[in-house]
């Protein structure tokens, strides 16, 4: 069981589906009621003043700012990339989000507004949210938005392939979609694998699923779509922080994080923060390693951040609806 | 955490809601008096600042305690039907609820422990404590201890000043279900949230001499467990004590029971939930500054992961904050005493001499009060001093063990037996150990969790009879034991 053994056991652990069943499940367990103690107690850390103010702008500058809605025109997504670069149009302190995140038919006018302005253009894709299409479909998804321009992809797992233990199958996929991230010039488009850890259930699955992702070469782990309740929970985010720093701790090499869905309130993502800090350090405490996958969190964000400079709260009228 | 980017800024809950008076009497029969005796001094152990001047009971003042409990219990207590008893306990147990803020903000400053963990366990749980009794006042009868269990009459209680409020909610509320009056000493260094309960007893009108509280140190105990007209004896403390309380009421008809030390196992196994293994271990000795009696101070962890459990433990002793009991993130607060300091300091160097290795992770102590850093010591055997004396602080003995059955053992090779902790996703064997443990309370995959409905207590030194729960009662109803 011991995790901390050497990178190159990784190797063999994907040889076959045996091999990754046997590894997955050797996996500590993790105890349910154990750790949403941990979590809901991590959750009583009371941030104030000038721990509050670097938390708020952190979170904002973590923020995917997202809309997936049947709805979406270009008209949509410009007004909210406008917002991504300039979330209070009123304190030019304010920092920007970290990503827009839309569907891969809306990337170009993502990219169009965004521009040069260092905020990137995440979008979703193989089939995304149910990832129920055929691999080439999915794959001939993630090779739109990454020919429209996304600097991210995020992509869902095949949760039914993973539920009947067809691991090697989701490993493989995976990989082929990371492999669809790379672009003629080398850059490749970062990858975040959402789990839906809604459909997943248990805190067991979260584990191996995050595991499964890390050795298949995800960016990013990411907990939700947004379209399945629950999405994004303290406890669940707790178990993927851990795999993140004991994957590290094998290998060298740093995943992030994403919760996404569910999260809106300042009070919310500060307990979040807090967790990042106590679970895997200060490290973890950039936009590089962990975002929030959110849309009406940020104006919250923006609310408190006022209220930290000016004492007061104002009404919601004053901050931008997009 | 010195180059921590998010460091935590102070968030101290507010004193303000607590008024502590310069000076406290005794609390005999609904009212404060002034006692026969002299006085001493309660301290915030976190400051050292004199917090108030406290009234030590004497013989005499035992006395006119025990007169008024044994009126109280002969002309109102009982005669009163359970459902009347019942009635003030539930009344008790939603002013504690009410002024819970102020109770826990208080027990923080005279015990030194986190506020968090006074606002979040403690009070509470005491809480908890008379909601439960008081549904069992009426309902004596289907208890199990015979169709009209009889009440022994006055209980002379002394309870410790690792957790003043609870103790005393453990110890008060069977009693007075169970139709019994009570004489209550809290401890020497811990007298002021037992005062405030004086208060609440008046607020809710609980009929003068059902409860008394005398405050003092050894001397005032003695005269209340030796007092000819006391029936019962409770006592929570160090097990020397308690063996003293045993040979003075041995022969009388008091009826007693000892809930004393504990040296418990913390046993992990490599097929443990080990993040949560980890939580466990640090609840289990680091949760209340480990002045627990059940504290999980032996870890015995299997061997093959020993090493990485080490690991881990240490980097998650690394974020625990020690500070300011007042401070809402202070995970470790102030030893309670500077007496119990030089305890738990003698004992560390004798591990040190022995030959363990010790370890703390760097974190910066207050100047004035009494502290000691979270500390575990590697390489220990079981013919070291520190995995069998009750060290009673933030100490931890790690020990190794090959198979289950080394584990059961080396767990059961103490003169206590209080509590014992199970880490393992198996659970038959888990079930099995907890068949083969000689503790009275056995946690699997987690530790230092107590309900008012789960019945608490010892075997062999740890102390005889138990508290909470159904079987809490038999220990203030006649017959049994």
């Amino acid at each position: 069981m011991t995790l901390l053994s050497s990178a190159g056991s990784f190797t063999d652990a994907t040889s076959s589906d045996a091999s990754l069943h046997r590894f997955l499940h050797g996996l500590p367990g993790v105890d349910q009621v154990g750790v949403e103690q941990r979590a809901a107690g991590l959750g009583t850390r009371s941030i104030k003043t000038s721990a509050k103010e670097f938390a708020i702008d952190l979170a904002i500058r973590m923020v995917d700012l997202t809309t997936l809605e049947g709805s979406d025109t270009p008209g949509k997504v410009r007004a909210l990339a406008s917002k991504a670069m300039r979330p209070d149009p009123a304190d030019q302190t304010c920092p920007p989000v970290a990503a827009v995140c839309v569907y891969p038919d809306m990337v170009p006018f993502a990219k169009e507004t965004l521009g040069a302005s260092g905020v990137r253009v995440a979008s979703v894709a193989t089939a995304f949210p149910s990832g129920r299409a055929a691999r080439d479909v999915k794959l001939a998804d993630v090779n739109d938005a990454v020919d429209a321009g996304a600097d991210e992809i995020d992509m869902v797992i095949d949760r039914g392939a993973f539920l009947a233990g067809r691991y090697l199958e989701v490993y493989e996929e995976i990989a082929a979609v990371r492999e669809a991230c790379a672009r003629p010039d080398g850059r490749s488009a970062h990858l975040k694998v959402i789990f839906e850890t809604g459909e997943l259930q248990t805190y067991d699955n979260v584990r191996r699923a995050s595991w499964l992702a890390m050795l298949a070469g995800g960016h990013f782990i990411k907990t939700s779509t947004g379209k399945v309740q629950p999405a994004a929970t303290l406890p669940v985010t707790l178990v993927m922080l851990e795999a993140v720093r004991d994957f590290r701790e094998a290998t060298g090499q740093m995943v992030g994080v994403k919760p996404a869905g569910g999260i809106r309130s300042t009070k919310d993502a500060i307990k979040y923060l807090v967790m990042v800090n106590e679970t895997c350090g200060p490290d973890w405490l950039d936009p590089d390693w962990f975002r929030f996958g959110a849309s009406t969190l940020l104006n919250d964000l923006l609310m408190q951040r006022t209220k930290m400079t000016t004492g007061r709260y104002s009404g919601p009228d004053y901050f931008t609806l997009d | 955490m010195a180059n921590d980017p998010f460091d935590y800024a102070p968030a101290p809950e507010s004193r303000s809601v607590v008024d502590i008076k310069s000076s406290y009497g005794l609390f005999i029969n609904g009212e404060f008096v002034a006692g026969g005796g002299k006085s001493f001094k309660t301290i915030s152990p976190s400051t050292e600042e004199v917090l108030s001047e406290v009234a030590e009971a004497d013989a005499d003042d035992v006395d006119k305690a025990v007169k008024a409990a044994r009126r109280a219990y002969s002309r109102v207590w009982s005669r009163m039907s359970g459902a009347e008893r019942g009635k003030y306990l539930f009344r008790i147990a939603r002013i504690i609820q009410e002024r819970a803020r102020e109770i826990a903000v208080l027990e923080s400053i005279d015990n030194g422990k986190p506020i968090k963990e006074s606002r979040d366990v403690d009070i509470p749980t005491a809480a908890a404590h008379f909601f439960y009794y008081a549904g069992w006042a009426d309902k004596l009868e289907h208890a199990g201890f015979g169709p009209d269990p009889q009440s022994l009459g006055v209980a002379g209680q002394v309870i410790p000043w690792n957790f003043p409020f609870l103790m005393l909610a453990w110890k008060i509320a069977p009693a007075l279900a169970t139709g019994n009056t009570v004489v209550l000493k809290p401890a020497e260094t811990t007298p002021l949230t037992a005062l405030l309960f004086a208060e609440i007893c008046q607020q809710a009108d609980l009929p003068p001499g059902v409860v008394n509280i005398v405050t003092g140190a050894g001397t005032t105990g003695q005269a209340l467990v030796s007092h000819e007209d006391v029936d019962k004896v409770a006592f929570t403390g160090s097990t020397a004590v308690g063996r003293a309380i045993a040979r003075a009421v041995a022969g009388s008809r008091k009826k007693v029971t000892l809930e004393l030390g504990g040296k418990a196992a913390n046993i992990v196994f490599d097929d443990a939930p080990i993040d949560q293994a980890i939580e466990g271990i640090v609840t289990g000795i680091f949760f209340n500054q480990g002045h627990v009696c059940c504290a999980g101070s032996r870890l015995l962890v299997q061997e093959s992961v020993a090493e990485e459990v080490l690991e881990r433990l240490k980097r998650r002793m690394g974020t625990l904050r020690v500070g300011d009991p007042l401070d809402k993130n202070t995970d470790v607060g102030a030893i309670n005493s500077d007496r119990q300091l030089q305890r738990i300091r003698e004992l560390a160097d004798v591990g040190e001499a022995e030959g363990a290795g010790r370890w703390s992770p760097t974190c910066d102590l207050p100047d004035h009060g009494f502290w000691f850093p979270p500390t575990i010591f590697t390489g220990v055997s079981q013919a070291h001093r520190i995995a069998r004396e009750e060290i009673f602080g933030p100490v931890l003995s790690v020990l190794t063990f090959r198979t289950p059955k080394e584990a059961v053992e080396k767990a059961n090779n103490t003169p206590y037996g209080l509590s014992a902790g199970i880490w393992s996703d198996k659970g038959s064997r888990t079930l099995w150990m907890a068949g083969q443990l000689r503790a009275g309370v056995v946690w699997s995959n987690t530790f230092n969790k107590f309900d008012p409905a789960s019945p608490f207590g010892g075997y062999k030194e740890s102390g005889y009879g138990r508290e909470g729960g159904r079987h809490g009662l038999e220990g203030y109803l006649k017959g049994g034991q």
